[in-house]
């Protein structure tokens, strides 16, 4: 166990990495290949979790994790930015060198906040707890500062990622049928809002948050 | 009799394989008129099979199935035993019924809306099959919701007209909040469980949990919640009267003689198989919810104007008379007077079978009458009599039955009912010992206005003159409509004429819900039952009738000094016969809306003393809408209300809002 902390670390880098570069990414297609180089490292991060716990059910998790989130999402999202004419949109953010130095102070409070949760669980290593909490919370700011909707579904699906990582990190996964459960309702979850969208787009010419809620009022 | 073990299994997956075959190929009827004919024919015969297995159930021993299917390590088990096989033998003979409609129904249907109710229509048979034979608490609620999404899905057929939508929505409202409450009594029990490596929730592991008296008692309230949801008992029978109108007629069928029925299933599963004995205090307060439930649903259905409505307020009676019987065994039973619980419990069954059967040939009946007229308010009926006489001789029978006349089936669970309620002086307690037979009385009063209710729907639509002209260009139902309710009126009349044979075939599913037999049901060779010191022979009775009957008219015959003619109608005196010389629906139904004007929330529209064109109209609505349903729902609007004005009106606004309760609970963590 004690040899894979390495490189069970070295992915949770990554994963935290990948957080900063999607909240600093303004293209919607770069955006998705960033998610799904995030479902690659949670995918790996999975199967070693796996490979320490001999456990059959994490490996089946692997898998599951690695076709929806490597391939069938991100190939789905493509394809709604394709028909939707705007994968190369560029977001108008807030400052990027202000979010990123938020998300350093969210960092630094997840780190904080993740010490007395990392005494409980059998942990490999306490560090992960945070990167992981860390992760929720860029994926929330990103949620915050994104301008059109579809990527703050992406936001919303990196939270989601998030979320399960934390859950294998700290209690080696969730029972199988929640997994099952989760998988479903992201794949349900990201048809549903495509065809949203569209009538979205019919209703309002647009899937710019701020006009959106501008019509409503 | 040798039955192989299996066959139940076997003809329950071929009638579920043949079910989803037929929802499969319905999506095609649009693309393939061709097949539409044998959609429903087919689905009728998967009925047949799932009737046959439950009829085989009811005498066999518990069969049990752990399906393959399911989600790994939490496997789907499947339970036959004499309870499921008495609802799967219900369900599957009136469904025989509403396919056969259904197929007639289909003919003048436009290819759409034949195509959806076949599709939605065959799931839904499926997932009642899985209700009835569901051993876990998790495979029972995923059938739970698929049947209520399929239902609401054909409650919505007619989904242009906004007054379906509103019905529909509110069914799907009730249903949900019913569906709650049964996951929280289920999760209850699951949670009193032993922890063992294996999650408990089939329903034998969650019979020995055995929680104590106060968790049982909250358990049991809340599936009496959620079952009576389901069931439409007081206070939330307000979907029945909404829903069942805007239906199509068959599926109104279903929801009446079968939907209804599931809520009495679980409601019996539930209080008599998971949880250990009963309290006395589940018992009372089932049986006063019952007997306000029928009263209540009488009284409501004694005044009604449309037709749909009438039966379903009657369906709501005849849910709360079984729902009372169920009362009876429940305090019965917490006492430990098994015989008179079993008694009161064959009274239940007996009763729900006799409901399915009547209410189901009355819907269908309404729908051909709504077909050949294109009318559902019973004030522009009238003389069908003459134009549909087929339709109205098998209507005649399903009324009399559900008016408890005797020689049909309502007559005899209504008195094994009385009996029931007349024993009830043998409780060890005073009060209940010499209150409880009081219930006898109220439940004499709701089969009274039962009479009254069907004397004034059968006689108003099928009797006197037409009302309007174009009546007269109504026709004769289509042979399958005629074949649906002719099976459900030859069922009528078997139960009523073959008690014995009943109460023989009900027998072991009130031994498995009470553990003992019912020694004071004593039945001779198919003519006789009797409870201790009461009898009714309803063979010997009829041809008691029947010989008193023909000697009379053969004495009159052949005493009179003319022979028989036939001449007009004898008109009063009055110079002019018109249609608005007869009694109206309204009028009929008034001195019932005088009398009990307490339980009625009425609008009379009375005309001045001078107006020359007078019109007279009342509008009676549920008093639980303006005393429960409207307070509520403006409460809540307050609270929304409230609310709205707090929160912010922008997504990111909302977003940051939780990541800053996110970000303050963390820092509070410990």
């Amino acid at each position: 166990m004690t040899s894979l902390a390495a490189p069970i670390n070295l992915l949770a880098a990554l994963f935290l990495l990948v957080a900063f570069a999607m909240l600093s990414q303004r293209r919607l297609a770069n955006l998705i290949s960033l998610y799904a180089w995030q479902g690659t490292i949670l995918t790996f991060s999975i199967a070693m979790a796996a490979y320490a716990d001999h456990s059959a059910h994490l490996y089946a998790s692997a898998l599951l994790t690695g076709v929806l989130k490597i391939v069938l999402v991100p190939i789905l999202l493509r394809r709604l930015a394709r028909r939707l004419d705007l994968q190369w949109d560029r977001e108008s953010l807030v400052q990027i060198p202000t979010v990123m130095l938020i998300g350093l102070g969210l960092v630094i409070f997840a780190f904080n906040a993740a010490l007395p949760i990392a005494g409980v669980g059998h942990i490999i290593n306490h560090a992960i707890v945070g990167i992981a909490l860390a992760s929720i919370l860029l994926s929330l700011l990103m949620m915050i500062l994104r301008a059109t909707a579809l990527s703050q579904v992406i936001g919303f699906l990196a939270l989601e990622n998030s979320l399960i990582f934390v859950a294998t990190s700290v209690t080696y996964g969730m029972p199988m049928v929640i997994e099952f459960g989760i998988a479903l309702d992201v794949i349900v979850g990201v048809f549903i809002l495509g065809v949203f969208f569209f009538h979205i787009r019919e209703q309002f010419d647009s899937l710019d948050i701020a006009r959106i809620e501008r019509r409503e009022e | 009799m040798h039955v192989p073990t299996g066959l139940p299994w076997g003809l329950i997956l071929s009638a579920l394989i043949l079910w989803s075959l037929l929802a499969w190929a319905s999506l095609f009827i649009p693309k393939a008129p061709r097949i539409a004919p044998l959609i429903f024919p087919l689905g009728a015969l998967g009925a047949l099979c799932v009737a046959a297995a439950g009829l085989l159930a009811l005498h066999g021993p518990p069969v049990t199935m752990v399906s393959p299917l399911g989600l790994p390590g939490l496997p789907f088990h499947g339970r036959l035993d004499a309870l499921s096989g008495l609802f799967l033998a219900l369900f599957g003979l009136t469904t025989v019924a509403i396919s056969l409609d259904l197929t007639g129904y289909r003919a003048r249907e436009h290819y759409p809306v034949a195509a959806r109710i076949g599709v939605q229509y065959h799931i839904l048979l499926m997932s009642l099959t899985l209700v009835f034979v569901a051993a876990d608490a998790y495979s029972f609620l995923i059938a739970w919701e698929a049947m209520a999404l399929s239902s609401y899905l054909l409650v919505v057929t007619d989904h242009r007209t906004s007054a379906a939508r509103r019905a529909g929505f509110l069914y799907l409202l009730i249903e949900h909040v019913g569906a709650l409450a049964i996951l929280a009594a289920f999760a209850i029990l699951i949670a009193q469980a032993p922890a063992g490596p294996q999650l408990a929730y089939t329903f034998a592991a969650l019979h020995t949990a055995n929680p104590g008296p106060a968790v049982a008692g909250l358990v049991f309230v809340l599936a009496f919640l959620g079952f009576g949801a389901k069931a439409g008992l007081v206070p939330l029978h307000v979907w029945l009267p909404q829903a069942h109108p805007v239906a199509p007629s068959p599926i109104s069928a279903l929801l009446s003689s079968v939907l209804l029925k599931v809520g009495i299933y679980g409601l019996l599963r539930v209080a008599f198989v998971v949880l250990p004995t009963p309290a006395p205090w589940w018992g009372l307060t089932v049986l006063t919810v019952g007997l306000v439930t029928a009263l209540l649903g009488a009284l409501s259905s004694a005044v009604q104007s449309d037709m749909k409505r009438l039966l379903a307020y009657s369906s709501v009676e005849n849910i709360g008379l079984i729902t009372a019987a169920i009362g009876l065994a429940l305090l019965f039973s917490a006492y430990g007077l098994k015989a008179l619980a079993a008694l009161a419990l064959i009274a239940a069954l007996y009763h729900c079978l006799n409901h399915a059967f009547f209410k189901g040939l009355l819907f269908l009946g309404t729908g051909s009458v709504l077909h050949a007229t294109g009318e559902r308010n019973l004030g522009r009926l009238g003389g069908l009599i003459h134009r549909m006489p087929q339709t109205a001789l098998l209507m005649l029978i399903g009324t009399l039955a559900i008016a408890g006349v005797p020689p049909l089936n309502g007559f005899v669970s209504e008195w094994l009912t009385l009996q029931a309620f007349l024993k009830a002086a043998a409780l060890p307690r005073p009060y209940l010992a010499m209150g409880i037979p009081l219930g006898a009385a109220l439940t004499a009063l709701v089969a009274g206005l039962a009479g009254y209710v069907m004397v004034k729907f059968y006689g108003i639509v099928f009797l006197g003159r037409p009302r309007e002209t174009r009546l007269t260009h109504a026709v004769e139902a289509g042979p399958f409509e005629r074949a649906g309710l002719g099976l459900l009126a030859l069922l009528c009349i078997v139960l009523g004429l073959w008690p014995a044979g009943i109460i023989a075939l009900l027998r072991p599913a009130a031994r498995l819900l009470i553990g003992t037999d019912a020694p004071v049901t004593v039945s001779y060779a198919g003519a006789r039952v009797g409870v201790a010191h009461a009898g009714y022979a309803p063979a010997v009775l009829w041809l008691a009738f029947g010989v008193i009957a023909l000697a009379t008219v053969l004495v009159l015959r052949k005493r009179s000094p003319r022979p028989a003619r036939r001449a007009a109608v004898w008109n009063c005196g009055h110079p002019v016969v018109g249609a608005r010389m007869q009694d109206t629906a309204e009028g009929f139904g008034q001195p019932i809306r005088r009398i009990f004007t307490a339980f009625l929330a009425a609008r009379h529209r009375q005309p001045a003393p001078d107006d020359l064109a007078p019109r007279y109209g009342s509008v009676v609505e549920d008093r639980f809408w303006t005393d429960l349903y409207r307070p509520a729902a403006r409460g809540f609007e307050t609270i929304f209300a409230w609310t709205a004005a707090l929160g912010p009106r922008r997504i990111a606004v909302s977003l940051f809002c939780v990541l800053m309760t996110l970000i303050v609970l963390l820092a509070l963590a410990p």
